[in-house]
């Protein structure tokens, strides 16, 4: 499917945004995921954060490991650098991306079978780095590629299709994310675009391990009753505790907040989160209040969404390591080399 | 009883426990030798093991320059661990000398009629001496060494001045390091005749050559090569590259304005990630590496497979040990040649150099940044533990300050602009014919230049597909690019000492040590041989050529399957009956007897009229 190309054609008055690009200039190529899958749904949420927020696609990296939502990158920002790479192994390669040129926007695409089974340690360790980067999993509990066996992210007593429960214990990569040190956490749902499109902005202007599961149906293998990441069941069970909104930097003076009703929450660059928790003692700041909400809303059998932590203004990895404010892929042989000199110094040392 | 008589050219072993400080001691000894201008290679034989095994260091002496491992027995042994005293009373060559701590009685029924045995109190003279506990452990070890250069002839003065260097600004560490020494130095000067039989001359043979690990050069080569991202994972016997690297860097890459780093080092949770991380960075346009050892390659062969596939230049040292699975981490072997060729799944072949000296880790380590850049693939430096973590002797290591660094292909956003709209990039479109396309950098330009990476299938213009055509025209290309590669890389180092190219030898990587010594018994023997190290693979046609023109040839390795021999047929289609094995594969370094051994012993079975021999 992918060797037809898209239309280029499109209405001349689509709106643009501040690059004078329309919607259309970030969007990829033809999809070939089913008909209705909910990844695709995050495709065109990435589509629209990135056309809003007026990012360069170029100075976007889009990275992945492999599976069906590995794959979703090809149909979104087909102007960025994409790198399909190894089952599990998408962290460590966005990690030494993001060491050679800190200045690129890093987004991160990947699924449960890729993060929380074979990817699962790398997941954790590209958290606990506070690598920046946007980090998103379309979730559905099952392979789609190999035809619908249960990944690790299937709930305990999930029914997969043929009927078989699943036995083991659903992995929660959200609390694992906020346990290991994600410093901005949100889960949302491929049917939210609402939700969806403010919690991708708001990942991708934040400094640091911003991570959002997002559950995203398979329609061809997990979309049946009796499986918790239905749409049916989704929709049903979804509570979203907190909405938020991504204020960029401009519309600072314009957008009012509502006194007593809503928080803001200033992003490094200036730019803010503006969220309203339906539970007025929810506090965004403290893990532990995220990570007790979710169990106990997991325990009355309920989906919790919207943004659930954020910690801005946190240090990430090359701030740890002290790396020099320039990419270091930009850096000089003059910069990098010390030269005969220092080397007829160390010749003398080995003597 | 005849005593050895022998200036300058002898083995000295020393005996101790792991963890319990010999090791500085021991490199003092030979650092000191080696400032008498007496060539030397220590040697470190160690356990995988904290503290408590049987550890130890073996100092070939040589004026001659002859410092590869001789095999057999040794001249002088110092006994300082109880535990494995019995095997080393019986490595002292009949002849030569066996020194050993007194405080405890040596075992009568260890007693040797043959040997000198010397035996001095050094427990009992560091108790008395110094009052704490690990000063007496540590300092005994110095007392041995102070002892040894009353009775090897080691002029003291020397040993002062190295102190002087290690322990610069730390005085009270100097005084009590010399009163060590001297306690060793005055008890051999009263209670033995010194020097012994056995001694050291001072010698200009060292020259300006310096002493450093193959390691440490290696680090030191990836920072002039301009390496600035490193993500890694701890394994012996590769981590001193890592670490070297660090070192330098922290010494010689800090922004004078910030204070920041113009390097990046991450430690990874495994070697699947260290070799994600270099690969990411790589992508992005930074010049990335990692080290590692067997287990590390194993587990990294998914993401070679994937570097190799989707064209991403990298460097990644392997500090050979011995296999498979853990076999014996601490010991050395040549035994990752077919391993780190093919690695991965499918039709791949990589990059392979293969360093005999430190002088050679230093700059296959800084070209090889050039070469993977230049040919868009991995390219993997094949030490070993022998190179690796001994110090060698070798030419002081030299940089041209006119170098610039290759950077290959990489279109800019003017080259991208510059193309002519009929002829759009096409990342994966061999235009020069040498295999070898045209990449840009993430964040280049804002219309053109970008590309999908993949590790499936996919078209000229990075595409996916599973058109056949097209596949099978893209693993032709990568092969041809394996072609261009060997025009590049390092080329064979050949000898030629017999014109009628008969007979031959092959090596590569550390047996180089032993070579000319073992080539030189056999020539006393009336057998001469041309000889080839070869320093890289893909072969090149001199390689090809050597093996074409000489009847028979010994390859000699260090691993069981004669894994470069294969390599050799089944790259080159030789006739495997010109190429007859020789190989030593029990994790200590290749000896010289090994060498000549093997090949006497193969000569042995043949028909004389056919060998040459004169």
């Amino acid at each position: 499917m992918t060797c037809i190309a898209k239309s280029k054609f499109h209405h001349p008055q689509l709106p643009t945004n501040e690059l004078g690009l329309t919607y259309r200039d970030y969007e990829g190529s033809m999809s070939t995921l089913c008909a209705g899958c909910g990844h695709d749904s995050v495709g065109a949420a990435v589509v629209q954060a990135c056309f809003e927020l007026s990012l360069p696609a170029h100075r976007i990296a889009k990275l992945s490991g492999i599976g069906c939502s590995s794959k979703a990158p090809t149909y979104f920002l087909g102007k960025s650098h994409g790198f399909n790479s190894v089952h599990g192994r998408m962290p460590s390669v966005v990690t030494g991306a993001n060491l050679a040129n800190r200045e690129l926007v890093y987004l991160g695409m990947s699924g449960d079978g890729d993060s929380a089974s074979i990817g699962l340690g790398q997941f954790a360790h590209v958290a606990r780095r506070k690598l920046n980067m946007s980090y998103i999993v379309a979730n559905n509990g099952a392979y789609g590629l190999t035809k619908g066996q249960a990944s690790a992210t299937a709930d305990r007593g999930s029914l997969m299709k043929g009927g078989k429960e699943v036995m083991d214990e659903g992995i929660d990569l959200v609390s694992l994310a906020l346990s290991m040190g994600a410093t901005y956490v949100a889960r949302s749902f491929s049917g939210d675009k609402d939700q969806l499109v403010p919690l991708i902005k708001g990942a991708l202007s934040h400094q640091g391990f911003a991570f959002i599961d997002v559950l995203s149906p398979c329609v061809t293998f997990n979309n049946h009753k009796g499986s918790t990441k239905s749409y049916d069941y989704l929709r049903d069970h979804m509570e979203s505790l907190i909405s938020a909104d991504f204020i960029p930097v401009k519309s600072e003076i314009t957008a009012q907040s509502e006194p007593g009703l809503s928080k803001d929450i200033f992003m490094h660059d200036g730019s803010m989160m503006r969220f309203r928790a339906t539970d007025d003692s929810y506090d965004l700041s403290n893990k532990q209040s995220a990570l007790n909400a979710i169990s106990e809303h997991t325990g009355k059998g309920e989906v919790l969404t919207g943004l659930l932590y954020l910690e801005p203004g946190g240090s990430d990895l090359h701030e740890n390591i002290q790396t020099v404010c320039e990419p270091l892929n930009e850096l000089s042989y003059k910069d990098l080399c010390p030269g005969s000199e220092a080397l007829d110094t160390l010749n003398k040392s080995f003597r | 009883m005849k005593l050895i008589q022998s200036v300058n050219d002898f083995v000295i072993k020393f005996a101790n426990a792991n963890g319990t400080g010999s090791a500085s001691a021991n490199n003092l000894f030979a650092k000191a030798i080696f400032n008498m201008g007496v060539p030397v290679s220590p040697r470190n034989i160690f356990p995988s093991n904290i503290q408590g095994l049987p550890t130890w260091y073996e100092v070939r002496v040589n004026e001659a320059g002859y410092l590869g491992r001789r095999g057999g027995g040794v001249e002088v042994v110092v006994a300082m661990n109880p535990q494995s005293i019995a095997d080393d009373i019986a490595a002292v060559l009949p002849g030569g000398c066996f020194l050993y701590d007194s405080s405890n009685p040596l075992p009568s029924r260890l007693h040797r009629d043959d040997i000198q045995i010397i035996g001095i109190p050094f427990t009992g003279l560091c108790r008395e001496q110094f009052t704490n506990t690990k000063q007496r452990m540590l300092f005994k070890n110095i007392s041995y060494v102070g002892a040894l250069a009353a009775l090897l002839n080691i002029e003291f003065d020397i040993f002062t001045g190295l102190l002087g260097q290690q322990f610069k600004g730390k005085e009270h560490l100097i005084t009590a390091n010399i009163t060590a020494l001297e306690l060793g130095y005055v008890y051999a000067k009263k209670h033995v005749e010194c020097p012994i039989d056995i001694r050291v001359s001072k010698s200009d043979a060292v020259k300006d050559k310096i002493l450093v690990d193959g390691n440490t050069a290696t680090g030191l080569g990836c920072v002039y090569g301009g390496a600035t991202v490193c993500g890694w994972y701890p394994i012996t016997p590769s981590t001193s590259v890592v670490e070297a690297f660090t070192r330098f860097s922290e010494r010689m890459r800090i922004d004078p304005a910030s204070g920041r780093k113009r390097f990046g080092v991450v430690q990874m949770e495994d070697e699947l990630a260290a070799i994600g991380v270099v690969m990411g960075a790589s992508w992005n346009g930074a010049r990335a590496f990692t080290a590692t050892s067997g287990p590390g390659i194993s587990l990294m062969s998914e993401l070679l497979g994937l570097a190799y596939f989707a064209e991403i230049p990298l460097v990644l040292v392997n500090v050979q040990r011995g296999g498979p699975s853990t076999g014996m981490p601490t010991r050395t072997q040549q035994s990752d040649i077919l391993a780190c060729a093919y690695a991965s799944h499918g039709d791949t072949k990589h990059v392979l150099t293969f360093p005999a000296t430190p002088k050679e880790c230093f700059e296959f380590a800084a070209e090889s940044f050039d070469l993977a850049e230049r040919l868009q693939t991995p390219v993997i430096i094949m030490s070993d533990l022998e190179l690796g973590m001994n110090d060698w002797l070798c030419d002081p290591l030299e940089w041209d300050d006119e170098t610039q660094y290759d950077r290959g292909k990489v279109l800019n956003a003017e080259q991208l602009d510059a193309l002519e709209s009929d002829k759009p990039f096409a990342r994966y479109m061999d235009i020069d014919d040498d295999g070898i396309c045209y990449r840009t950098y993430p964040g280049t330009h804002p219309e053109k230049g970008a590309f999908f990476t993949r590790g499936t299938s996919r078209d000229k213009h990075a595409l996916y597909t599973e058109e056949g055509d097209h596949y099978v025209d893209n693993m032709e290309r990568l092969l041809k690019k394996h072609r261009t590669a060997a025009t590049l890389i390092p080329a064979p180092v050949i000898q030629i000492n017999d014109k009628q190219h008969k007979m031959g030898v092959i090596y590569y990587g550390t047996t180089d040590n032993v070579m000319p010594e073992s080539l030189l018994k056999l020539e006393k023997q009336g057998l001469h041989f041309n000889s080839m190290r070869i320093r890289s693979y893909p072969f090149n046609d001199e390689v090809a050529e050597f093996i074409e023109r000489h009847e028979t040839m010994y390859v000699i390795e260090q691993n069981r399957d004669a894994q470069m021999r294969s390599l050799l047929i089944n790259e080159l289609d030789c006739h495997p009956k010109k190429l007859i094995k020789v190989l030593h594969y029990d994790g200590m370094p290749i000896p010289v007897q090994a060498v000549v051994g093997g090949i006497l012993s193969h000569l042995d079975t043949q028909d004389p009229a056919l060998t040459g021999n004169d």
